[in-house]
């Protein structure tokens, strides 16, 4: 692509003390794109979203955004930037429209486009009958939405998301994607970090894992998931004692590189069979285990997840990683 | 930052302070309540066991020391908001925001000069009901006022810098306890630092309590129990100096902070 990245990041490093936080981050994004930052608690990815949104600098390497460099353009990069942190950063104190219109001026709005500006965003993001009450006696998912409002009140051209729906129920999530989604429909660059893999899946248009403070993999979705094999088919046999019938009846249609020796049945007494992709699916599985005269009970074709790429690309699943990044984490914040 | 903006941005973080304050309750109950308790309680309790050779009652003795215990340290919730604003991230976003570096604290302090003015009216409110008489002229009584809300102006910069060194509120208020406020009692403010053990005597001599409370002690009472000495311009140097001091490092480490 000839497109200069909005984004761009090249070998920073970061240390907390002894932990090292970040050794060597790589990421890139062109303007108007979504990038997910997807990694498990402590990977490096709130250290990361820092540095690029000025609140720490690097120890090494270099990052500019909207091509500021983020130590020496920072004072003018924090005027195109919004950034949505972890903690929902309203004022408890103040009112939706207080926080905003606050938000305004320090973005040096005029005090009548920042009052306008406020309403305007309340309207927005459905805070308009709750605009005059203290944010503190909200609720969560309207915190995120005033907290994503206030970061969006300078039209800034990236916005940084830092794990903007952990902890929210499952219908104020749905509703914050689809407001995320808006923005990036108006042209607006967004850098998303999550643990959550459906959300990565939904939201971005890239995705970059990383881990132990380093990108280990970098892709679409689709991609990530390709890096981990295709569909497979998957067959509970009524009589496991069928289980080679079955291989053999299947081998035909089996990817390339999978011999029907290498499927393999459970303990659980499911055969799974790497699909090729032109063979006909789950349909031509079936006529053909029944042509064998092999008895079903159940059959199923399994795409990949993201968390089978996690699981691939970091040789744990993503809740392992995430359980023992857990002390790291606790003392990266020191 | 231009002057203009670093003034306009201080404005705005002002009035979200001022804006804060009524809705705010207990602080303001912490603010006025606790200052009258102990008022009572060294005026009726221990004031009889104090013997303050030169002064009328010990009410002319105390009001002048619990003031500036009071208002220095009444910026202990300074601290607390601080610290508060850190751990919910609110320091991030300002931080993240094009604005001038100094506002936050500076808009911080100067909505506190708000508050000890209403801690300093009630406090003279209370302290003329159990006995206090001012001594002096409006001119004195008004420099002294001046001195005070100067004095609570530093200390505003102190807890803000305590505030964001600790990052939570619990660790401010350990150091609160056992640093600023232990101070305030090794001085001349409740008993003649002459009736202490040898040691303490001298420290609480040294102490810039002692002076800020011989000040204010001249300015409102004056007379000869109270004579002017070097307290007065050493007060407002001691004030200068700390105001200074804590602002310088504490823009500081505003500058490097981050959210737990």
């Amino acid at each position: 692509m000839s497109e200069t990245p909005i984004i761009e990041a090249e070998g920073l490093t970061r240390s907390f003390g002894d932990v090292k936080a970040l050794s060597g981050v790589d990421i890139s994004a062109p303007a108007g794109s979504v990038l997910g930052l997807l990694g498990p608690n402590g990977a490096g990815k709130t250290t990361t979203v820092r540095i690029l949104t000025t609140l720490l600098t690097p120890d090494g390497g270099s990052a500019r955004v909207a091509g500021l460099d983020v130590v020496r353009d920072a004072d003018e990069l924090r005027t195109k930037i919004g950034l949505a942190g972890q903690y929902a950063a309203v004022d408890e104190y103040l009112t939706g429209r207080e926080n905003l219109r606050m938000v305004g001026r320090l973005y040096h709005l005029p005090t009548s486009e920042a009052r306008a500006r406020a309403d305007e965003l309340l309207e927005q993001f459905s805070l308009t009958d709750a605009g005059d009450r203290v944010a503190g006696g909200y609720s969560g998912g309207m915190r995120r939405r005033l907290d994503l409002a206030a970061a969006l009140v300078a039209r800034p051209p990236v916005l940084f998301l830092d794990e903007p729906t952990t902890g929210l129920d499952p219908r104020s999530r749905l509703a914050l994607w689809e407001t995320i989604e808006e923005r990036v429909a108006d042209g607006t660059t967004v850098l998303l970090t999550t643990q959550y893999l459906d959300e990565a899946d939904r939201l971005a248009d890239r995705i970059a894992v990383i881990d132990h403070g380093r990108v280990i993999a970098e892709g679409t979705s689709d991609e990530l998931k390709r890096r981990v094999g295709g569909e497979r088919v998957e067959v509970t046999l009524t009589d496991p004692s069928q289980a080679a019938a079955a291989a053999e009846a299947l081998a035909p249609i089996s990817d390339g590189h999978a011999s029907p020796d290498a499927a393999s049945t459970d303990r659980d007494g499911v055969l799974r069979v790497p699909l090729r992709s032109d063979a006909g699916g789950v349909a031509a599985a079936v006529r053909r285990l029944d042509a064998a005269s092999v008895g079903i009970s159940d059959i199923a074709v399994h795409r990949p997840t993201l968390d089978d790429a996690f699981l691939t690309l970091t040789g744990r699943p993503a809740e392992e990683v995430i359980a023992e990044n857990g002390e790291l984490r606790q003392e990266a914040d020191r | 930052m231009s002057l203009r903006w670093t003034i306009a941005d201080t404005l705005v973080l002002a009035g979200r302070q001022l804006r804060r304050i009524p809705r705010q309750p207990d602080l303001l109950i912490g603010y006025t309540v606790q200052p009258i308790m102990f008022v009572l309680l060294f005026r009726y309790v221990f004031g009889g066991a104090i013997s303050t050779p030169g002064y009328d009652n010990y009410a002319q003795f105390l009001m002048p020391g619990i003031i500036v215990q009071s208002i220095a340290f009444g910026g202990f919730v300074t601290a607390l908001a601080v610290a508060d604003d850190m751990s919910k991230g609110l320091i991030d976003r300002f931080r993240s925001l094009p604005m001038s570096r100094i506002a936050v604290l500076a808009g911080r302090s100067i909505a506190d000069i708000a508050l000890n003015a209403l801690q300093l009216a009630v406090l003279i409110g209370v302290g003329l009901a159990v006995g206090f008489s001012f001594g002096t002229d409006v001119g004195r009584v008004v420099l002294g006022l001046v001195l005070l809300l100067a004095l609570g102006y530093a200390f505003s910069w102190v807890f803000a810098l305590i505030g964001l060194s600790a990052g939570s509120a619990e660790t401010s208020n350990a150091i609160g306890f056992t640093v600023i406020f232990p101070l305030t009692f090794a001085s001349g403010a409740f008993v003649p630092p002459a009736t202490m053990p040898d040691g303490l005597r001298e420290f609480a001599e040294a102490n810039p309590f002692t002076t800020f409370v011989d000040a204010v002690r001249h300015l409102f009472i004056g007379g000869e129990a109270a004579p002017a000495n070097s307290d007065v311009w050493m007060a407002f140097v001691w004030v200068v100096v700390i105001t200074v001091i804590a602002a310088f490092l504490a823009v500081r480490k505003y500058r490097s902070v981050s959210a737990g």
